[in-house]
């Protein structure tokens, strides 16, 4: 029988190689023409700690987990109670592992599943240079039915820089692996696709995208302090921002970083940095003199579980309040999240136009969701939003910063620029850039701020909105997978339901909304939030249908379609 | 206090025609520093000393008409006591100072310039030079009475002319 | 128009001065590190327009709106930080830093260790007041522990001052030098050497607050040449800087070590080049 996914859990411990055999197993899927993710959990400790990856496969795209995995394999059970909640099985599930490399966990256990013993350990015994992790590599692809050229030009791939032996030895295992598979009970299938329909695509994760979209945005200087999830934006830009002529800059804090990039961009510059929670909150002061100065800044904050030092490793979109609302005085900017891996690229790139056209800082909400997960996607396609920044290439006669116009965005001279001086200020200033305490332009410059932001055209890209039907799911940033699946798996049920998410938080659209929910009586607000930070947000904003129901839900675990589902199913 | 080692015309022109234009700029930052701060008597004294400067500069350059002078950083020119003489040091100032303390500091000035003018002509130096820097003496002398004169027509300050029943501001 | 025809006149000090007029109070030393500043430029030649001078919050941050420069006045004690990002992606720009000892030495002090540390082509002028003017009278790092005149700190702070020469030769400064107020000239030769000088240049300035503290009027009588040349040896600067009296002007300490300043140069013009590490 043919599914449209199927879900695969591999765990261990202590060196076993847990994420590489992910890795590979995503790889492989992807070479033999299917669509898949991967996320990762892991222990406390830097090294040698219980790790689980997580892969999904299926026919179409897929970015999130589903409801339920259909098998879980142990290299080994170190600790793999952890990872309990966020592996569900059930009495359809297969559980495999080695007996001699420890007892399945009781938490697992009672979840029900099948089990079945693996010789993982002896098998790999009986290779040369063969480890357990390549052997487990060779069961799973054998029950996913992963053709064998696929396998093998992932292991040359993956492998390539340890050798010929290397190479040999895993191929080998995984051989082995296979072999082990064949008494084993069958997995859910696939529909078996040509190779060719892999052509053209990605494997990319959403931190990698943010970076990538960054740079086709313009973006040739970052000043950052590495901070969990966002530290692997910074690890993919350093070396390419030297390559095309930028440069990354690890600043001494979070306080340093907001500053310098604006340092960068006053000099010209576009900039931008990435961090989390505790790094915005240092920053706020900073972006306000961003916004307060119009200098262009990108913020990338990837959000994690919080509040304060919260939960590093998953993923919550928690920030929503401190982006919006947490700089001093009335400091309108902008606030965009992207809603997939994908769409990382595309807001990454907006967001970076965005500011430098409108002078102003963007912060761009990611969370752990998006930025760890690595997806294979199709082609991303080429947006044509680069640079954008009104600029003075000479000065003739009085030259005004801050001069207000129809646009309210007012072209700005950059150093060396002869006759275009000025000292940008965070303090109130009037046209000229010179402080001022006078009402008429503390109005003047608070009205060019403000309306520069709404009398901005953002085309079709504030929202992605798909579907129709008189109840509404709104929702933003990585809920919109499991958002989208729910009403995908509802509409074949024949119930017809619209998707509404937003990709710009700030500034409102109270007329586009409205549009958006022309027609709709019932709308479920859906985040991964434990008070409805989301929730209250839309209330405070927009008019919203007379039934409104919020389901919010606070990480650690990941947002599930069958959850959604079983909302909107009961409010009937 | 070091004396000046200055043995040609264009380096006496040049410092002579330095001390003036200092002197103008001072009285004007002066003059702006008192008007911002309300002290319009000081301030329309400041701007007066500053015109009178400002005419002593045309008079130097006239007498340097045809001398190509040097041009010197700030720090190449030997001054006794590192600034030139004439106008007020900036930390002699206070918002409420009066007329008569205005004075007095641009007296001490003329009086300085006068002396460094002098010296000079005192020295061991060519022809030229003494004449020149005896007749800028002379032109110092003339200011120094001048001022005298003026300093006669304010009275003393009163003890707590400094005082200010305000508190101070804190204005960021 | 030929070359020989363009007989553009260097720019005098009065050059570099904006037409805003300062709201120091009378007597702030201030206005003489003003003039010193304007010196300094106009004895290198430097165009207004290729000069970016930075400052903080404080008295002496008003400084870049008196200047015919490009300038930034920024937050409280974040200065270097917007200079060191505008320096590395402007290398072709001077860029000076301004700032007082409040907003140097205790909000910025992490800053200020770590601009010594990088060595970033900037040089930091800071007006050390030993108060905080601004917020009328507090004491600042550099107070001495038994001065009681503020009403946050009554029985004085109590606690040792901050050595910013020490802290700046340890942090690995490269340029090292102490200017007064009260020697605007000789200010304004240090100011210029430190702009020359390769690398992260300090220049502390004593600058007297006439409101806060008149009693830093005698600080004129204090201050005197120091009696050594300058050492490129870290020991015995420390030494010296360790026992100095506060009041020795020159250039205290100078060597010379690789400045930060990453190459700006492009060898991928085409970004779909890294298309390809994502390709199946």
């Amino acid at each position: 029988m043919t599914a449209s996914s199927v879900s695969v859990a591999l765990t261990g411990s202590g060196g076993s190689g847990v994420m590489t055999a992910g890795a590979m197993l995503l790889e492989a899927a992807a070479q033999a023409g299917w669509y898949a993710c991967m996320t990762r959990s892991l222990g406390p400790q830097i090294r040698g700690g219980e790790a689980a990856a997580m892969l999904r496969f299926s026919a179409t795209p897929v970015e999130s987990h589903g409801d339920r995995f259909d098998a879980l394999l142990a290299i080994d059970w170190g600790n793999a109670a952890r990872f309990a909640d966020e592996i569900p099985l059930d009495g359809e599930s297969l559980t495999l592992g080695d007996p001699k490399a420890g007892e399945i966990p009781e938490a697992i256990r009672a979840m029900g599943a099948h089990h079945a013993d693996l010789a993982l350990v002896q098998t790999a015994k009986r290779i040369g240079g063969g480890r357990p992790n390549m052997v487990a590599l060779g069961v799973i692809a054998a029950l996913l039915e992963i053709p064998d050229p696929a396998l093998a030009r992932t292991l040359e791939r993956v492998l390539a820089r340890k050798g010929p032996d290397a190479i040999e030895a895993s191929r080998a295992a995984v051989a082995a692996g296979q072999v082990l598979a064949r008494d084993l009970p069958a997995l859910p299938k696939l529909p078996a696709l040509g190779e060719t329909s892999r052509d053209g695509r990605w494997q990319i994760s959403g931190n990698e995208a943010v970076g990538l979209g960054a740079l086709r945005g313009g973006v040739r200087f970052v000043a950052a302090y590495p901070i969990t999830p966002a530290t692997e934006v910074l690890e993919w830009l350093a070396p390419r921002l030297q390559q095309v002529g930028g440069v990354l800059v690890q600043a001494e804090d979070e306080l340093a970083s907001i500053n310098q990039i604006i340092g960068a961009s006053f000099g010209g510059v576009p900039s931008l940095t990435a961090t989390y929670g505790p790094g915005l909150a240092l920053m706020t002061e900073g972006i306000g003199l961003a916004v307060g100065s119009e200098t262009p800044v990108v913020v990338v904050d990837v959000m994690r579980g919080g509040p304060s030092t919260g939960i590093p490793t998953k993923s919550e979109q928690t920030d929503l309040n401190i982006a919006l609302y947490g700089l001093h005085g009335d400091a309108p900017h902008l606030v965009v999240a992207p809603n997939s891996v994908a769409d990382c690229l595309f807001t990454a790139q907006w967001a970076t136009h965005l500011a430098e056209s409108l002078q102003t800082a963007a912060i761009l909400l990611s969370d752990q969701a998006l930025g760890q997960t690595r997806a294979v996607l199709p082609r991303p396609a080429t947006a044509h939003f680069e640079g954008g920044r009104k600029t003075m290439e000479r000065i003739d006669g009085e030259y005004l910063r801050y001069a207000t116009n129809a646009s309210g965005v007012s072209p700005m001279s950059l150093p060396g620029v002869a006759g275009g001086h000025y000292t940008a200020d965070g303090l109130e200033h009037n046209p000229h850039g010179t402080p001022s305490s006078l009402a008429r332009d503390h109005i003047a410059q608070l009205d060019k701020r403000r309306d520069k932001l709404l009398g901005y055209d953002y085309g079709e890209h504030w929202a992605q909105i798909e579907g129709d039907g008189s109840t509404a799911i709104v929702t933003w940033g990585s809920s919109t997978a499991a958002a989208r699946e729910a009403l995908t798996e509802l509409a074949a049920d024949g119930h017809h339901c619209r998707l509404i998410s937003l990709r710009l938080l700030s500034p409102t659209l109270p007329e586009k909304m409205d549009e958006a929910l022309a027609g709709v009586t019932r709308l479920l607000v859906v985040e991964q939030s434990h008070d409805g930070q989301f929730h209250r947000y839309l209330r405070a904003h927009y008019d919203l249908p007379a039934e409104v129901r919020s389901f919010c839900r606070p990480g650690p675990l990941p947002m599930r379609a069958i959850d959604i589902r079983r909302s909107l199913q009961e409010w009937s | 206090m070091t004396p000046a080692k200055i043995e040609t015309l264009p380096e006496l022109l040049a410092h002579a025609l330095a001390i003036e234009h200092e002197a103008t700029d001072r009285y004007r930052e002066l003059a702006d520093q008192m008007e911002m701060h309300h002290n319009t008597e000081v301030a329309e004294l400041f701007r007066k000393l500053e015109a009178i400067e400002s005419k002593h500069v045309g008079k130097v350059e006239t007498l340097a008409e045809g001398v190509e002078l040097p041009r010197l950083a700030a720090w190449e020119y030997q001054w006794p006591e590192g600034e030139s003489s004439e106008g007020p040091d900036v930390h002699d100032v206070h918002y409420l100072m009066t007329p008569y303390q205005a004075l007095e500091l641009a007296l001490a000035g003329e009086e300085k310039a006068a002396t460094f003018f002098r010296d000079i002509s005192t020295h061991d130096v060519p022809p030229e030079v003494r004449d020149a820097a005896a007749r800028l003496a002379d032109e110092e002398d003339e200011h120094v009475g001048l001022i005298k004169e003026w300093l006669s027509r304010y009275p003393k300050p009163d003890d707590g002319w400094d005082e200010d029943p305000d508190p101070p501001n804190q204005p960021e | 128009m030929s070359e020989s025809q363009v007989a553009v006149a260097p720019l005098t000090a009065r050059d570099y001065k904006s037409a805003t007029k300062p709201v120091w109070c009378p007597g702030c030393g201030d206005f003489s590190v003003l003039s010193t500043i304007t010196k300094a430029l106009a004895a290198l030649g430097l165009a207004p327009e290729q000069v970016a001078v930075i400052s903080g919050i404080g008295c002496s941050s008003r400084i870049p709106a008196y200047l015919n420069t490009y300038g930034f006045h920024g937050v409280h004690g974040r200065a270097l930080a917007l200079a060191t990002g505008l320096k590395v992606a402007r290398p072709d720009l001077t860029v000076l830093v301004t700032g007082g000892d409040g907003d140097g030495f205790s909000i910025g002090g992490n800053h200020f260790l770590q601009a010594c540390r990088r060595n970033a082509d900037l040089t930091y002028i800071v007006m050390d007041n030993q108060v905080y003017g601004m917020t009328k009278g507090q004491a600042s790092p550099t107070t001495e522990p038994d001065w009681e005149r503020s009403k946050l700190t009554p029985g004085g702070p109590g606690i040792n001052p901050f050595k910013p020469l020490v802290i700046a030769l340890a942090s690995g400064a490269t340029f090292i030098a102490r200017g007064s107020s009260s020697d605007p000239n000789g200010a304004a030769r240090l100011l210029a050497e430190a702009i020359q000088h390769p690398g992260f240049s300090f220049l502390h300035i004593l600058s007297p607050c006439v409101t806060f503290r008149p009693e830093q009027r005698e600080w004129r009588k204090a201050v005197h040449p120091a009696p050594v040349e300058a050492t490129d040896d870290p020991g015995r600067a420390a030494r010296r800087l360790m026992t100095d009296d506060g009041f020795n002007l020159g250039i205290l300490y100078r060597s010379e070590r690789k400045t930060y300043q990453p190459e700006l140069h492009a060898r991928v013009t085409d970004l779909a080049e890294f298309d390809a590490e994502f390709q199946l």
